[in-house]
């Protein structure tokens, strides 16, 4: 086999950056964890991500790949083992658009309902977020969105499972419970128990530290 | 089995756009259904419920939301002709990248120009103009993104040339002195069949904005 250097630039608390880890860990991939000050970014960030400046990018014998659901199918096609989308056509358009989905309407849904002063904003994203999980929960048919084993959709909604929860018990909030979403809470539940997701999340309680620092302070900002 | 592709689109929109000239680089006949997207049919809101959006590709009764999704998925069923995505997995992943930034700048940055005015509009207008001359040094000295032929980047930006005369009239900028080898990119891609059937004439276009600025108030 050809001499493979795999480094991934990233941060540790980033769901984005996690979803690639995981995909590399899927692979059997070994690579070099480069972590990154998003606040004085590195020389290397920015020579290797010049459009977009963020995390995660993954480098593959020195040659660049950004965007995290890029890099995933990337690592899907560059590595052989476990075949992180599906093989059918139609089922790989359907992965591709609920990854697009949660993208588009889960993330920023979410940071806009915790992160923010104005109630009238964090009602308008809480009700975003529930309908958002409402299309998820009517889409879960199997254990995982892949069917019987995880893939390419469940990768891209680890933050729902493991950061939702963190950033919902910090605002005081319920966007996913066992109570309104069911299949997806058990989703969660699942998902996160699976050996190699585990290996792959960063550690809880500094994690939820930080978040929790940044909401006081915003909260203490408002008054 | 029969093949019955359907295409739900709306006749100034880019993102049909690319569905279009994907389906002609394939020689792939379909049923093209305009629709009033103030008064969806009830096939688009079966097809899209969770967007209600166009395009909708339909394929033996399956729909296929999402453009470049659809584009995606046109390449992998017909992967025995006029290939748009590389075979090279890292080449795949650099069009799949640029592909997502004509997605998140081209769009927005464009509609900033023809709807807003001042300071929002300055700024919208720069936000283009830096996105085209990005693309520009993309290019290089290819004639096409794809190499020798049009490939998934090509089909994904394209579209947008069709707007250029709105988006020039409304921000007063001159594209072609701006990005001198992005027109001449737009305009070789256009001595393609498959591109020049799927474009609408920027005049059209024009026309449909104005009517559109007049709805939004901008008039």
């Amino acid at each position: 086999m050809a001499q493979e250097d795999v480094k991934l630039l990233g941060t540790l608390g980033s769901p984005f950056v996690c979803r690639v880890q995981i995909a590399l860990k899927l692979k059997g991939v070994e690579y070099e964890f480069v972590a990154q000050d998003l606040q004085n970014k590195s020389e290397e960030l920015l020579k290797y991500n010049p459009v977009h400046k963020k995390v995660p990018v993954l480098v593959h014998n020195e040659k660049p790949i950004n965007e995290s659901l890029v890099i995933v199918e990337y690592i899907d096609e560059a590595w052989k083992g476990k075949s992180i989308l599906p093989t059918d056509p139609y089922q790989r358009a359907l992965a591709r658009f609920w990854a697009k989905f949660i993208d588009d309407k889960v993330f920023l849904a979410v940071w806009k309902s915790v992160f923010t002063i104005d109630e009238n904003e964090r009602e308008t994203n809480i009700k975003e977020v529930h309908e958002a999980f409402q299309f998820l929960e009517d889409e879960l048919k199997g254990k995982f969105f892949g069917g019987e084993e995880f893939g390419f959709v469940d990768i891209a909604a680890v933050n729902i499972a493991f950061w939702v929860p963190m950033l919902q018990e910090i605002a005081g909030l319920q966007l996913l419970t066992n109570e309104n979403f069911p299949k997806l809470y058990k989703w969660s539940q699942e998902f996160l128990s699976k050996p190699t997701i585990k290996e792959c999340l960063p550690p809880r309680d500094p994690i939820f530290g930080i978040f929790k620092g940044r909401y006081e302070s915003l909260l203490a900002s408002a008054k | 089995m029969a093949n019955e592709v359907t295409l739900l689109d709306f006749w100034p929109s880019p993102f049909g756009m690319r569905v279009r000239i994907a389906l002609a680089e394939k020689g792939i006949k379909y049923e093209y259904k305009d629709e009033d997207l103030r008064n969806k049919s009830p096939l688009l809101l079966k097809m899209n419920p969770v967007h209600k959006k166009i395009p909708v590709l339909i394929h033996n009764g399956k729909p296929i939301c999402e453009s470049l999704i659809a584009v995606q998925y046109i390449d992998e069923v017909w992967s025995d002709r006029s290939p748009l995505l590389p075979s090279d997995p890292y080449q795949r992943s650099q069009a799949r990248f640029w592909a997502d930034f004509v997605d998140k700048k081209i769009y927005d940055a464009g509609r900033k120009v023809w709807t807003t005015k001042g300071e929002e509009q300055e700024a919208g207008k720069k936000e283009f103009l830096d996105a085209l001359k990005l693309l520009e040094e993309q290019l290089g000295d290819k004639p096409y993104f794809g190499g020798d032929n049009i490939g998934y980047v090509d089909v994904s930006l394209v579209p947008f040339y069709s707007w250029f005369k709105a988006y020039e009239t409304f921000g007063n900028i001159n594209i072609e002195k701006e990005c001198p080898k992005f027109i001449a990119w737009a305009k070789r891609c256009l001595q393609k069949e498959s591109v020049s059937k799927s474009l609408p004439d920027q005049d059209k276009v024009y026309g449909f904005i104005v009517e559109m600025r007049k709805k939004i108030g901008l008039e």
